[in-house]
Parts: C-alpha cells; sequence; structure tokens
C-alpha cells in the first residue's frame, strides 16, 4: 500500500462510482428507449411503406413478346412462319478475353466484317450480362462446329441460342403480297402505341405484313422477375402471357400465284386474279420480285443499293402501283357506258375506213388496222378491238357520261384492298384538266380516252377489279385478300364477310349481257385472242391491249444502251378476261411490260391462270414465254385477225396540247 | 456489501454451481454465455448477409474463437498485473501509432494497417484498450473526484492517441477511444460542472470541427441529417437499409429470406450494416432478443464493475461496459438513421477484423476483475 492510497477515501469513491454506474444505467435505458422508438417506427408504423419500396427495389416487369401470327394461303399452304435460327451469342461480361473469344470463334463459324461492326455497335448498347448476338442464321454445321468444341468456349460467354425469326417459303413469288417485317424505325416509334410492342423488335414493314400488323401481332404479355441492385434478372416471380398474333388465311391461291410467275416468265408486269363472286383475290403478282428474307434480319446498303438501282425495280409492286394506259381493254367498259347511256346502240354498224375525223376537223385519228375494219357493229368491233367504232362511241357519250360509268367500275379510286399503298391512277375528267393544265377538255381527248390512251391510267388491280364487276353485271364486291382469320386463343376460324359494292348502275344489266357476249367473241375464231383459248374447255369473256410506252413513261432514270431503250420503248401488252363466261368464277387481268401485243403475250399468263384454277391444270403450253432480245414490234402475225398493232395509231403523250384548230364541242 | 453478496448469490443455483466452477477457472459463465450467444446468433446473421457463403462464416467463426481464447488467456491474469502493466501497454501502443502515422500502409484510402509481414494490423485497436486502462490506473492513483490538473493529465493520455488515430483518418475508432478513456474519467466522479462545461465546449467547438473534417466524412453529416438529400448517391447507404429494416416488420422475413441484402441493394451487408439484415429478415421481435442481450452483457459489466475491489478495476470495468452498450447504440443508430454513418461494427456481429478480437479481450479483462476476488474483503 502507497502513500496515496492510504489518504484516499476509499469508501467514498466506492459510493460515488456506485452513483455513476445508476446515472449511467439510466443513460443506456434512455439510448434503448430512442433505439426501440426508432425500430417501433420503421418496422411497424411505416412498415407498408418500406415493403412498397422493397419490392419496387427488387421486381422488374419484363415484356413477354407475343408469337407473330402465321400467313396461310386460302388452302392452308403456308406463306409466312417463324423459323427457328440459330444465333451465337456472347455474354461480354463472362468474355474475359474477348478479342480472342472472337479469334477463336472465327475459326469456326464465319463471321464476316460485317458481323463484327454491328457486333461492336450492339456491344456497347448493351448491358454487360446481356447476350450479344454475334452471327445469326447459323447453318446446321456451323452448329455442329461450335458445339463439339463447346468446351474450348465454357469460360467465353459464347453459346448458341435458337430464337425464331420470320421467314418466307415462297421467297420472291408473292413477296410484294406478303411483305416482310423489319426492325421497328424511329418512324414507326413515332406513330406506334408503344404498349402494344413491348419486347418486339419487329414491325410488319410492308405487304400484308404491314396491313394486317395489328392482328398478326398479338398482344404482348409481360413477367415479374426478381432483379438484384445490378438489375440482373434472377428469378421469376409472376408470368401474365400474352395474346400471339391471329393466323390469317389469305384469298391468294399459293398454286395459282405460283403458275401466273411462271407464265409470265421473264416478263415484267403484274397479274391479278379476282373471284368476282366475293371479291376475293386469288393471285397477285408483280415482277419482277425480290427476296424478303433480305429485310427480315436488317438489309445491308449494299443489297438494298442493288434493288434500288435495278432498271426492273423488284421493289415497285406494279399490281396496285402500277398506272398503265389501259389501251383497248378498256373498250368493253366503254361498250357498257355507251348502252347505259343510251348514245350505243350494239345492232347499228360503223364504217372503219382505217382512221376516224372528228367533225369539221382535218386530223385523222387512225385504226390500229391501217386499211380499216369495215362496217363493223358491237361484236365486231369488241373482238376485232376496232379503234375508229370506239372513237365514234366516245364522242357520241361524252367525256362526262364515260367518266361516271368508268368511275363506277373503279377506275380513278383505290379499290380499297387490304394491302398498305395503292395508286389511284387517273380517271380524267373536265374539271381535272382544268385543274391541272388550265385548260379546256378537247374532243380529241374524248376520242383517246374511248380507247384507253391519253390521260386515262389504270392499275392492273383496278383493271381485275372492273372486270370482276363486269362479269357480275356490275354488281360485286370490294377486294379483299383477308379469307379467314384463326382466333389465336380458340382456334376458332372465322371467315372474313364480302362486301357487297353499289351496282355500276341497276337499270341496265342487258348492256352487259351484249358486252360480254361480244366478249366472247374474241376468244372465238376471228377474235383477237382466239390463237390462245382456241382449245379452252370453258367458256372466256376477254379483251386483248396494248397501251403505247413511248413518251409516257417519266419515271426512267437509267441511260441504257440502244437496244435496251428500244426495248423500253415497245408497247405494254394488256389481257382481261374472265370465265366461265356463264357463270363466272375467275377474272383475270394482266400486263406484261414491253411485251408488245396483249393477244401474245398477256392473255397466256390468263389462260394458264384460268386453266389452273378452273381444270387444276394448266393444258396451255405458251410458245412465247421466251425472253425476247429484240423489238418485235413489226412482227404481224400470219393471222391478221389474232391481234391489233398500234403502230398507226396517234398518241396523245403527256400532257398532250389541243390537236386541231377549230373542234367542235362534244355533243 | 453484504446486501450485495446476498443479491448475487441469489441466482439460480445450477448456474452458480456452474458458474463457480468456471470462475475458477477465472471464466465467468453469465458474460461468457451471453457473449457467445450473441456472437452465434451473429455466425447465423453472417451467414444470410455473406450471401451463404460457408467460407466466410468460419473465418469469421475462427477470429471469434482466437477472440475467445485470448479473453480466457487474459483473465487468467489478475487486475493488478493490468494496473502494473497499463504504462508500458500505453506507450507500446503509442509507439505502434506514430510507426503507422509514419509508415503506415494505405487501405481503403486510409491509414490505418501496420503489416507485419504474416498479418496486417491495426494499432488504433490497441489503443482501445489502451487508453481507458491508462486512464483508470492513473486516477487510481489520484485523489478522486478528480481535480482540474488531475482531468487534465487524463484528457493529454485520451486526446494524444485520440488525435493520431483521427487523422488516420478513423473516425469511429476514434470515436470510440475517447468514449472509452472520457468514461473512465465519468465514473471517476467527473464533476458534473465540468461536465457540463465539456458539453457546453463541445457544442462550441463543433463548427470549427465541421472546416476540419474530409469531403466524404461531410457528406455523411449531411446524409444523415436528410437521407434522401441523394438517395442514389451518399445517401443510399441509409435508403437501403431503411428500407432494409422497415419492410422486415414485425416478424421479418425469415432467415435467409431477405431481398434487400441478397440481392445487393444493401452496401456493406455483412460488415457496418448487418444488423439491417438482421433486422430484415428477424423482424422486430429479432431485433428485440438482441437488444436484450446486448442489454444484458452491458448490465453484467456493470455488475462486475461495481464488485470491483479497487477504483482501477472498476472504473475500467464500467468503462469497458458502457463503451461496448455505446458500439451497439453507434452501430444499430447510424444503421437505422438515428446517428450519422461511422465506421463502427455491430458488436461481435459484423463480419471483420481485429475489433472483435479487442472485444473479447477487453472482456477477458473484466473476467479477470470478476474472478481475482479476495472474497475475504468483500
Amino acid at each position: 500500500m502507497n502513500r496515496y492510497q492510504a489518504i484516499k477515501d476509499l469508501w467514498e469513491e466506492r459510493r460515488a462510482f456506485s452513483g455513476r454506474v445508476y446515472v449511467a444505467i439510466g443513460l443506456c435505458a434512455l439510448l434503448l428507449a430512442f433505439l426501440v422508438l426508432r425500430l417501433v417506427q420503421l418496422q411497424v408504423v411505416q412498415h407498408e411503406y418500406f415493403s412498397t419500396r422493397a419490392d419496387d427495389n427488387r421486381m422488374r416487369l419484363v415484356a413477354v413478346p407475343p408469337v407473330r401470327g402465321l400467313i396461310f394461303d386460302r388452302n392452308g399452304a403456308l406463306l409466312a412462319h417463324n423459323q427457328p435460327s440459330f444465333v451465337l451469342n456472347i455474354v461480354p461480361e463472362q468474355a474475359h478475353k474477348l478479342d480472342d473469344t472472337l479469334a477463336r470463334l472465327g475459326r469456326l463459324v464465319k463471321i464476316s466484317e460485317r458481323d463484327m461492326t454491328r457486333f461492336r455497335d450492339r456491344l456497347h448498347k448493351t448491358p454487360r450480362y446481356r447476350p450479344v448476338a454475334l452471327r445469326s442464321n447459323l447453318s446446321a454445321e456451323e452448329v455442329a462446329n461450335f458445339e463439339i468444341n463447346r468446351y474450348d468456349f465454357r469460360n467465353d460467354g459464347a453459346a448458341v441460342d435458337a430464337s425464331l425469326v420470320r421467314a418466307y417459303p415462297l421467297g420472291a413469288q408473292a413477296s410484294h403480297l406478303i411483305g416482310y417485317v423489319g426492325g421497328i424505325s424511329d418512324a414507326d416509334y413515332a406513330t406506334l402505341n408503344e404498349s402494344q410492342y413491348s419486347g418486339l423488335t419487329q414491325i410488319g414493314k410492308s405487304g400484308v405484313e404491314k396491313s394486317h400488323e395489328d392482328a398478326l401481332r398479338g398482344m404482348p404479355g409481360n413477367k415479374i422477375v426478381e432483379a438484384n441492385a445490378g438489375g440482373r434478372p434472377l428469378r421469376e416471380l409472376d408470368y401474365k402471357g400474352g395474346t400471339p398474333g391471329a393466323n390469317l388465311y389469305l384469298s391468294i391461291d399459293a398454286r395459282l400465284q405460283s403458275v401466273a410467275e411462271q407464265a409470265l416468265g421473264e416478263l415484267d408486269g403484274a397479274a391479278v386474279a379476282i373471284d368476282p363472286r366475293s371479291g376475293e383475290v386469288l393471285a397477285l403478282v408483280s415482277k419482277p420480285g425480290f427476296d424478303p428474307q433480305l429485310f427480315v434480319d436488317g438489309i445491308d446498303g449494299a443489297s438494298y443499293r442493288a434493288l434500288l438501282e435495278d432498271p426492273d425495280r423488284p421493289l415497285y409492286s406494279r399490281a396496285l402501283l402500277g398506272a398503265y394506259p389501259p389501251g383497248s381493254t378498256m373498250k368493253p367498259f366503254i361498250a357498257v357506258a355507251g348502252l347505259i347511256a343510251g348514245t350505243l346502240n350494239p345492232d347499228a354498224k360503223v364504217f372503219d375506213p382505217g382512221y376516224f375525223q372528228l367533225p369539221g376537223g382535218e386530223r385523222r385519228y387512225r385504226c390500229w388496222k391501217r386499211s380499216g375494219h369495215g362496217w363493223v357493229d358491237l361484236n365486231t368491233a369488241i373482238q376485232k378491238s376496232c379503234d375508229v367504232y370506239f372513237y365514234q362511241a366516245a364522242l357520241n357519250m361524252g367525256i362526262d357520261r364515260i367518266v361516271s360509268v368508268l368511275d363506277g367500275f373503279g377506275f380513278g379510286r383505290v379499290s380499297g384492298l387490304d394491302l398498305p399503298s395503292e395508286r389511284t391512277g387517273l380517271l380524267p375528267t373536265r374539271a381535272w384538266k382544268q385543274k391541272m393544265y388550265r385548260q379546256a377538255w378537247f374532243p380529241g381527248e374524248t376520242l383517246n380516252t374511248g380507247i384507253g390512251q391519253g390521260y386515262l391510267t389504270v392499275t392492273p388491280l383496278q383493271l381485275a377489279q372492273a372486270t370482276a364487276r363486269l362479269a357480275m353485271h356490275g354488281g360485286g364486291f370490294k377486294p379483299h385478300l383477308l379469307h379467314a382469320v384463326e382466333d389465336p386463343v380458340s382456334h376458332d376460324i372465322t371467315a372474313v364477310r364480302p362486301e357487297a359494292l353499289p351496282p355500276v348502275d341497276a337499270r341496265d344489266t342487258a348492256a352487259f349481257d351484249k358486252v360480254i357476249a361480244a366478249m366472247e367473241l374474241v376468244a372465238l375464231p376471228g377474235g383477237t385472242a382466239y390463237a390462245v383459248f382456241k382449245d379452252a374447255p370453258y367458256r372466256v369473256a376477254a379483251k386483248t391491249g396494248t397501251a403505247q410506252v413511248a413518251g409516257l413513261r417519266q419515271d426512267e432514270t437509267v441511260a441504257a444502251k440502244l437496244e435496251t431503250v428500244a426495248y423500253r420503248l415497245r408497247d405494254h401488252a394488256l389481257f382481261i378476261a374472265f370465265a366461265p363466261a356463264d357463270d363466272p368464277q375467275i377474272a383475270v387481268a394482266v400486263v406484261a411490260e414491253h411485251a408488245g401485243h396483249g393477244g401474245t403475250s398477256a392473255a397466256p399468263v390468263a389462260r394458264a391462270l384460268m386453266d389452273q384454277y378452273l381444270l387444276g391444270r394448266v393444258t396451255y403450253k405458251n410458245p412465247a414465254t421466251a425472253p425476247l432480245p429484240v423489238p418485235a414490234v413489226d412482227v404481224e402475225e400470219p393471222d391478221e385477225d389474232s391481234d391489233e398493232h398500234p403502230d398507226g395509231w396517234q398518241s396523245a403523250p403527256m400532257p398532250s396540247l389541243p390537236d386541231s384548230g377549230a373542234v367542235p364541242p362534244p355533243l | 456489501m453484504t446486501v450485495n453478496v446476498s443479491v448475487i448469490s441469489s441466482a439460480p443455483k445450477p448456474v452458480g454451481s456452474w458458474g463457480a466452477w468456471f470462475a475458477r477457472w477465472h471464466f465467468d459463465l453469465v458474460l461468457g454465455l451471453l457473449l457467445m450467444a450473441v456472437a452465434g446468433l451473429g455466425l447465423f446473421v453472417l451467414y444470410s448477409a455473406t450471401g451463404q457463403s460457408l467460407g466466410m462464416v468460419i473465418s469469421q467463426a475462427q477470429r471469434l474463437v482466437l477472440g475467445l481464447v485470448v479473453m480466457v488467456v487474459l483473465a487468467q491474469a489478475p487486475p493488478e498485473f493490468y494496473r502494473a502493466a497499463a504504462p508500458w501497454f500505453y506507450g507500446f501502443s503509442m509507439l505502434l501509432l506514430v510507426a503507422v502515422a509514419v509508415l503506415g500502409q494505405h487501405a481503403k484510402g486510409a491509414q490505418r494497417w501496420l503489416d507485419l509481414g504474416v498479418m496486417r494490423f491495426q494499432p488504433s485497436e490497441l489503443m482501445k484498450l489502451a487508453a481507458p486502462i491508462a486512464v483508470a490506473a492513473y486516477l487510481q492513483s489520484r485523489h478522486l473526484p478528480p481535480s482540474f490538473g488531475t482531468i487534465l493529465v487524463s484528457l493529454a493520455l485520451i486526446m494524444v492517441p485520440t488525435g493520431l488515430i483521427a487523422i488516420q483518418p478513423d473516425l469511429g475508432t476514434a470515436l470510440l477511444v475517447v468514449t472509452a478513456g472520457v468514461l473512465a474519467l465519468f465514473f471517476g466522479g467527473l464533476r458534473w460542472r465540468w461536465i457540463i462545461l465539456a458539453v457546453g465546449a463541445v457544442a462550441a467547438a463543433a463548427p470549427l470541427l465541421w472546416l476540419k473534417l474530409h469531403d466524404y466524412q461531410r457528406n455523411r453529416l449531411l446524409t444523415f441529417l436528410d437521407p434522401e438529400r441523394d438517395p442514389l448517391g451518399a445517401g443510399y447507404h441509409i435508403t437501403q437499409s431503411k428500407i432494409a429494416i422497415g419492410s422486415g416488420g414485425l416478424f421479418g422475413k425469415g432467415w435467409l429470406m431477405g431481398t434487400q441484402a441478397k440481392l445487393d441493394f444493401l452496401p456493406e451487408a455483412h460488415t457496418d450494416f448487418i444488423f439491417a439484415v438482421y433486422s430484415e429478415e428477424l423482424g422486430l421481435i429479432g431485433v428485440m432478443l438482441l437488444l436484450l442481450l446486448y442489454t444484458a452483457i452491458v448490465v453484467r459489466c456493470l455488475v462486475i464493475s461495481m464488485r470491483g475491489q479497487d477504483t482501477f478495476q472498476r472504473l475500467l470495468a464500467g468503462s469497458l461496459g458502457l463503451t461496448f452498450f455505446i458500439y451497439v447504440f453507434i452501430n444499430c443508430g447510424m444503421v437505422i438513421g438515428l446517428v450519422p454513418v461511422v465506421g463502427v461494427p455491430l458488436p461481435l456481429v459484423s463480419y471483420g477484423g481485429t475489433s472483435a478480437v479487442t472485444l473479447l479481450a477487453g472482456f477477458g479483462i473484466l473476467m479477470s476483475v470478476q474472478t481475482h476476488r479476495k472474497l475475504l474483503t468483500s
């Protein structure tokens, strides 16, 4: 014991210490009370609030994209489907030596420069734990190559995954009609409802894929996944599947489509077949086509340029966008108009000296047959395609009455077919000309309209539809491509009801009988299409046509060689027909560009279509489907009646000028 | 005193007899069981908080066992030994602190570690014990309540190492060293007027202190005052830990079922913020159990301190026990947003380092105080 301790008041120190301990205990109790109160506040009072925040933290809503509906033809043949495709993916997070991984993959799988650029591009836009596609559409061999060596890539985050890719089994055959899907562009995003596209990367870009996008797409579902603080999904908490897209059955007959494609051979042009009894489009061909598959993955610049610069313009849907002068195929409709107007007497004969002159006019409007047809009535005029007869008929009727009936047939208006874009063609009226050229309508223009030339242009679809309505004596239905829709859930198939159109003219169905009878003569001996239809086992009502091109085509951009120019200046061949004449089941319009005359190049296509549709097989072998290397304008058929020839015919290039000085007003 | 003895011996008989047996080996059974209960609970939470990493649980268990061994070893020496060794121990710790300041290794941007080759060592941990021991030993040699001079010397003993630790900078440890030292002074009978004066002085010096703080330390304080100020940045810790605790509710989400920690929303889930994991998974009921265990430990420490046979023993035991409580309070308080975020682990539960060993070493000294009493004098 030292000195200090002896003096210290040990008892007092002990007592003071105890006092301090009680103070300390009090302090502890106070602090503990703070803790407990705060915990009660957090865990009991605010529990709901924090629970919600914890759930918000961890739960992520992830879209489940719907499977796109399939497209079938009317008989169930597949036109568009979703094909499993093998994609080589890399998860960047797991690829520790990315360049080395890519180099080794390159030895197993073909990786182009383009693949690499696209991969690097996507790499920067994707979270590191998400797979990035390096190559899609791997071949079976490539998949096998990779799988065999899979062990070598166990630390590289590389894997081959299957995904669904839109595929078009018919390829170029129905490319304009079916269309294609492609990546959703910014322009698409500007108009679409984003909730309908959550999780989707593609959208219908053209054709049926675009016009029936809503039905094909379906509705996306969603799932709730638990994600960690980095956003990586860990497990699925809830799944709400969307609605898959509806399967569509088109009115198209794939075999008919294919037959038309083959019948057109190397020719550019369009063929449209419509069932007049329902307005269903049976075939809708535009040649040349393109490979829609190119667009599904995202087309590369070189291929796209090649398509755009191709002088045959494969991306151009001729059946709906091509506005052609109808030529003589317009004559039956002019005849119907004249009969309805009462200005045309079918039995009265008109003398054709080989030309026509307006009363008091100098200018001669030539008939295609220079020597003239002599005395012709309506039957002969249609059978032989006499121009003079229809000059007279048009003149008698006047442009206003012509327009009113042609408008009834649907010329100059879109048909309303369920495809994204369609041209109206041009049905010229006085008002239109005043507006366009600030000029009065001249009678010479009425004459040109009477033989389907001049300002008048029509699309192949309009021509086919008008033919169908002619076959139905002015009745008929709105043309449509959708035949039936299969409900994606119940698998019930609902047929699309045809929509009847107001008749062209209800007053006079006899007019149609007379014209149809005359059109039957076209396929009979002495008619312009007899050569093609002479052995057809069904009755055909038809009309050939030739449309002059020179000076009309405004869209020539490619300066071609001399013979090509000659080819490009050749006339378009047109042909309309329906069969059987007394019980119409198929109406056809064919346009063959630069193919000369309708009887030899367009009519065989129609024949093939009708054979296929009515007989189930093609019985006619077209001798003239081979490509024509040199202009054959001057080649005359041995049988003079077999076709018309427009070289003597006075054209009215656009814009037309007044063709003579003193012209009396029409009628 | 006889009253006290009778209260203590009225503890349940079986424990008492077992306790007597253990006491012969200088092991306080009540304190030991409570510590092991908390440590065991801690290992369970740690397993969940580390994403079910058995490896980390085992390494933590090894550290705890090491701590328990240190505790038992330290309990063998009589309190007189610690009093005698106090100047040497304090001097040694100071030496190491200076060494750290001069040639310490950078870790986490702060100079705290001394690389001994075999292991890295944090001398500030030693000071947590050395400071209260030195103050208690010093006050034992003076008249109490302490005179002004005695207070100044004590404060010097506390503040010099604290300053060295604070400039490392390790605010959490500095705070605990100050606490331990000042509490020894407090138990020594520091007059209330000095206490009030000191509190006033600290309050006045606060703005000055603010200027001395590092940016991240200021941020922590600001964030404490308004955690939603920057919910994705500096306030992220506290916001996420409040979400974890609050969403736990009364009964908790269940062991291993906490989403906040498991999905990485909660930062430092297995170290400083492990209390949030515990609260999320075991709820308010579980938290109450843990706080009850901690409180029981503190109470046991204070009981031991009151039985201390001289002033040194009482001051040291009281200081260590109350410091332990301050530990718990600061960690829990910061996790639930009551006090600013300072790097103080949840004692015996948080994963990591030397702090658990230091704590258990302190409890070893407490057990020494408890079990080396000469019963004749009581």
